[in-house]
Formats: structure tokens, sequence, C-alpha cells
């Protein structure tokens, strides 16, 4: 009856390999992300998600205009490169940081309010055989009111 | 012998089973709309909600209480102590739902009270919502070397700024960290509604045409849909979906206010490296449905600070 002593060993390292990828990730967002955000002043919302290969995040944010914003996205090193895009309510895309040799960060402000929609996806490395990679990709939003 | 073994193996495996499914919620984050699930948008924002069943995770991220009390600031609006929670209120909020809500709404007051360097007042709200982290059991969110460090700073609001930003990004990590997304909506939820009371009571109804002010408060219909599919993702808790009901009724005022956008034309400054996204917007909202939106906020908000 070994198996009874080896469950709860397993459930164990399941949940606290779970719960310490959460705690990296905050870390990592903390340590790598938030400095992204140089001068502006992070609003304090956490977005952040362990993504692998090719797998997508979306978030949808409403904009003002009295406000300057940065984006900072980042992912782990050990991820391909992190795309985004910025997209209107009509799918056009504003903004690709394909276009920026993948910038971690982009800088915007808005003649009016709009909710806008940014899509996150993590490249692929295109390795065959070799399983995907995964780490975590942290979204962040700073702000300054507009001069 | 065969019984006892018999629910002890069904134990381990349930054991096992939410260990399995917890590792796979923090792995691969809140996963997307099935493939047949319908989804329900409002007429504004119908188009840019049509690819999400595509993503393996969603975010759907509210203004949080830091942004909503600086866009109040910088539409010029006075500050007033009496539209604040009273601190008083703090022993009242004994479950989660209210502790989540008054989370967001005393952060919200902190912010407030931070841009207009209101120094005492600050440290007075950084406890409240001390208090409604701890009691929600939110570990190391605001901890006493948070409060005096703020008191250290309590004349750099720069320095106010990034602690109000630090504790209540260790609040909603801590709460999405640990499987209670259904809290850590709720107090976006709190904060968002204290920053649309606030916005809502401080408009002055002879200075109605062209207040920066009402234009703010109008924005806020773009983000209702935001603020409902948060709460949908935790639909079935009790808590949430009283909380739907309210939102629903709020979006029934919205729905009277219009809104039309030309398409947006980005711009890149080289000057100041920034792309500016040019548009001309249109809004309508008479004094009427303002007067009803105010009143409809301010009962809602009410219950949540009683």
């Amino acid at each position: 009856m070994r198996i009874f002593r080896i469950i709860p060993i397993i459930a164990l390292l399941v949940l606290s390999s779970a719960l310490n990828v959460d705690a990296q990730c905050k870390a990592f967002a903390k340590k790598v992300c938030l400095p992204e955000l140089g001068s502006y002043t992070h609003d304090g919302n956490y977005h952040a998600a362990v993504l692998v290969e090719g797998e997508e995040a979306e978030l949808y944010k409403t904009f003002y205009s009295d406000m300057d914003y940065r984006v900072a996205i980042c992912g782990e090193e050990k991820l391909p490169d992190i795309e985004f895009r910025i997209l209107d309510a009509n799918k056009n895309v504003l903004y690709s940081n394909k276009d920026s040799d993948f910038a971690r960060t982009w800088d915007f402000k808005l003649q009016s309010s709009q909710q806008l929609k940014l899509i996150v996806k993590v490249s692929s490395f295109n390795q065959s055989g070799e399983s995907p990679a995964s780490g975590c990709v942290s979204i962040m939003f700073g702000f300054k009111v507009k001069k | 012998m065969n019984k006892k073994y018999g629910i002890s193996l069904g134990f381990l495996m349930v054991i096992l089973i939410f260990a399995c499914l917890i590792s796979g919620c923090k792995s691969g984050g809140e996963i997307a709309a099935k493939d047949d699930e319908t989804i329900n948008v409002s007429q504004d924002n119908g188009t840019i909600y049509e690819d999400i069943k595509q993503a393996e995770k969603i975010f759907n991220a509210l203004p949080s209480p830091l942004e909503s009390a600086m866009l109040i600031k910088s539409a010029g609006a006075r500050f007033d102590e009496a539209l604040l929670n009273p601190i008083g209120n703090v022993n009242n909020y004994a479950t989660n739902k209210s502790m989540a809500l008054n989370l967001g709404i005393y952060t919200c007051d902190l912010s407030f009270a931070s841009l207009y360097e209101q120094t005492q007042l600050i440290i007075d709200y950084m406890n409240a919502a001390k208090k409604m982290a701890d009691g929600l059991g939110i570990l190391k969110a605001i901890e006493q070397t948070t409060i005096d460090r703020l008191e250290e700073n309590i004349n750099n609001s720069e320095v106010i700024m990034e602690i109000v930003s630090e504790t209540f990004m260790n609040s909603n990590s801590y709460l999405e960290d640990n499987g209670q997304p259904a809290i850590a909506a709720m107090v976006l939820v709190g904060g968002w509604f204290e920053g649309l009371y606030i916005s809502t009571q401080l408009v002055d109804m002879n200075d109605f045409n062209g207040n920066k002010l009402v234009g703010r408060i109008i924005d806020q219909k773009l983000s209702i849909d935001i603020l409902f599919r948060l709460l949908e993702s935790s639909k079935g808790n009790p808590a949430v979906d009283e909380l739907m009901g309210q939102v629903n009724k709020l979006r029934t005022v919205f729905d009277k206010i219009s809104i039309t956008s030309s398409p947006i034309r980005p711009e890149f400054d080289k000057s100041s490296n920034t792309t500016i996204l040019k548009s001309e917007v249109k809004t309508d909202m008479t004094p009427a449905v303002f007067q009803e939106l105010a009143t409809t906020v301010a009962e809602i908000r009410n219950t949540f600070v009683k």
C-alpha cells in the first residue's frame, strides 16, 4: 500500500510547485518589469501569467485622454521574443512591437479616451522534438498626467 | 479493511485531482470562453470581444484606485473629505465581500487623499486599508514598515504614490496567486465604484456643459463591459452574482449615454518618442441622465460602505 504514502506527496509537490511558480511570477514582475516603467507611475494592477511558446494572452483596458501611458511587457529570459499588438474596437492594429525589434515598452497618449485590446503572444523557437519553453509574462501600465 | 482503504483511496484521489486542477489554473492561466460559449457584447464594444476565445489568458483591466483618483484630480476637481468612506466604519466589515469592496474603496480614498496631500488622512486611510487586507488574510500586503515608510515620506508625493501602488499590487497579486479571483475582482470593483461615486458627487450642475469631470464620468461607460466580464469570470459565487445584478442596473443607465468615435489614427511624435492615437469622439449625456447615474452609483456604493 505504498501508493497511499506516494499520492499525498505527489499532491503536495504539485501544489507547492504551482504556488512557487506564482510567487516567482510576482517576483519577476516586480524585479524585471516594474523598472521598465521608468518615470511613469505604476497603476498598481497586476497582470501576469505563465505562458508556453505560441500561446496568447489578451487584455482589455480603457485609456484616458488626460494621461500619458507606458505599457511594459516582459517575458522571462528562457522564453523566445514576446510579440504584442494594440488594437482598436474595429480590430485595426495601432501598434505592433514586431516593427520595433520586439521592444518591451511602448509610450502613447490619446486624443480621446478609448477602450483598447492588447494581444500578447509568445513566439516560437521552432525547435522540433524539444518540449516547448514556458515562463512568466507580465503586463504593466504606467501613467503620467498629460502636461 | 477494504472499506477503510476504499475511503482513503477516494480521499487521496480527490486531493490529487484538486492539486492538479489548482496547478493547471496556475500554469495555464484562466481558460478563455469555450468554443460553444456565447458572448454577450454591448453595442459599443461588440467587435473588440470577437476573438476572445482564442487566447489562453484574458485580463479584464479596470482602472486601479490610483488611476481613478488621478483622473478626478486631473479633471480639476476639488478635494472633499466628506465624500470619503469614514475610517470609523472599519469595524463594520466582517464578511469577505464587504472587506474586499472596502479594501478597494479605502485604497481609492487613500489615493485621493495622497494626490491632494492630506497628510493625516493618508496615514488613517492606509491603516484602514491595512485592516481590510489583514481581515482578508492577505499576507504582507501592508506591513508596519510600509506605514513607517509612509510617515517618513509624508511630504513626498512621488514616494507616497509609489507606496500606494506597491501595496495595491501586493494585495491583488496575493489574491490572484492564491486562487481568490472573486475577492480580487471585488477589490477592483470597490475601487472603481468609489472613484465614480466621488466624481459624480463633485460635479457642479451649474457648470455641467463642457465640464471636464463630466467627460471623465462618461468615459467610464467604456469600462462597464470590462467590469461585467471581470465579475462574470467568478459567476456562481453568491457575492459576485449579487454584484453583477447591481452592475447590470448601472449598465442600464450607462446605455442611455452615447459615445461615437471616428477611426483612430496613430501618429508618431519623434521629439517625445511617443505615439499619439488621434480620434474625435462625440458624446451625449443629458443632465437628467447624469442625475440618474449619480443616484444609482450612490445607492450601490452605499450598500458597499454601510
